[in-house]
């Protein structure tokens, strides 16, 4: 498993390196086309299969990240039915988001930014 | 307005003349490599953390905030950036970029106030993420609602 996680979530990275390199497409875009890409194909049921396959390899990038808001949505929905649209996203990205902005508050408590 | 787009057409030769013939190869090589290194950190603590008895969706969610916390300290330490320059994409499309998207621009504007710095620059990258991340989720879920 370890050795698939390293070479999918490698590939994934290799894919968005292409997409820095020949359409010098900022990083930040990036992010966006990955989350959105990793949603739809969660939607389809696509990225089940590679996370099935490779583990961290595909939860790990942040097609990941998309995925788990397909998911979440899914299983709010089956549970709370039309409400659960708006409900299942943020709810299964919430560790992810409350995580970034709890360490960033505490880095930018402790961290100075560098001299440039 | 025509001069600028044939200095900027003179400029983007000049780029490419003076930029190596495949940096390209070399890259991906860099980002595959730091990115299943991540990926595979990441697949470490999942076992880890499966281990420790937790369900599989509760250790996921475990290894996502070890990833961030781990970005963040490296990120503080000014690391990441250095790790950023040499790997690429390899450290920009695991959550620990994420997370680096969010830390950096927290240290560097706090010196603008802790509303309108710190926090609101928190998600200058983040944010778009959250946006269109939160629409295409409801553009699945309303899909779903109505086909399943």
């Amino acid at each position: 498993m370890l050795i698939k996680a390293f070479v999918v979530g490698g590939l994934i990275c290799v894919i968005g390196q292409l997409l820095i390199d020949k359409t010098k497409m900022m990083s930040a875009r990036i992010l966006v086309l990955y989350v959105c890409i990793g949603c739809i194909l969660g939607g389809l049921g696509i990225y089940q299969k590679l996370e099935e396959f490779a583990g961290a390899g595909a939860t790990v990038p942040l097609t990941g990240f998309g995925f788990r808001l397909a998911e979440g949505v899914k299983q709010e929905i089956d549970k709370i039915g039309f409400l659960g649209i708006f409900m299942g996203g943020i709810k299964a990205a919430s560790a992810g988001i409350t995580a970034a902005v709890f360490f960033a508050f505490l880095a930018a408590l402790f961290a100075e930014p560098k001299e440039k | 307005m025509d001069t600028s787009k044939k200095g900027q057409q003179k400029y983007a030769e000049m780029v490419k003349k003076a930029s190596p013939n495949s940096p390209v190869f070399g890259d991906c090589i860099k980002a595959f490599v730091s990115g299943g290194i991540i990926c595979t950190i990441g697949q470490l603590l999942l076992d880890f953390y499966i281990g420790m008895e937790l369900s599989e969706k509760n250790a996921a969610a475990w290894v996502s905030i070890t990833l961030v916390g781990l970005s963040a300290l490296l990120t503080a330490l000014g690391i990441y950036e250095k790790l950023g320059k040499f790997c690429g994409a390899g450290t920009i499309v695991p959550i620990t970029g994420f997370a680096n998207s969010v830390v950096s621009p927290a240290i560097e504007f706090k010196k603008e106030g802790m509303v309108f710095g710190m926090a609101a620059k928190m998600f200058v990258v983040a944010g778009p993420v959250i946006v269109y991340g939160t629409l295409t989720s409801m553009l699945v879920g309303f899909v779903y609602y109505f086909v399943k």
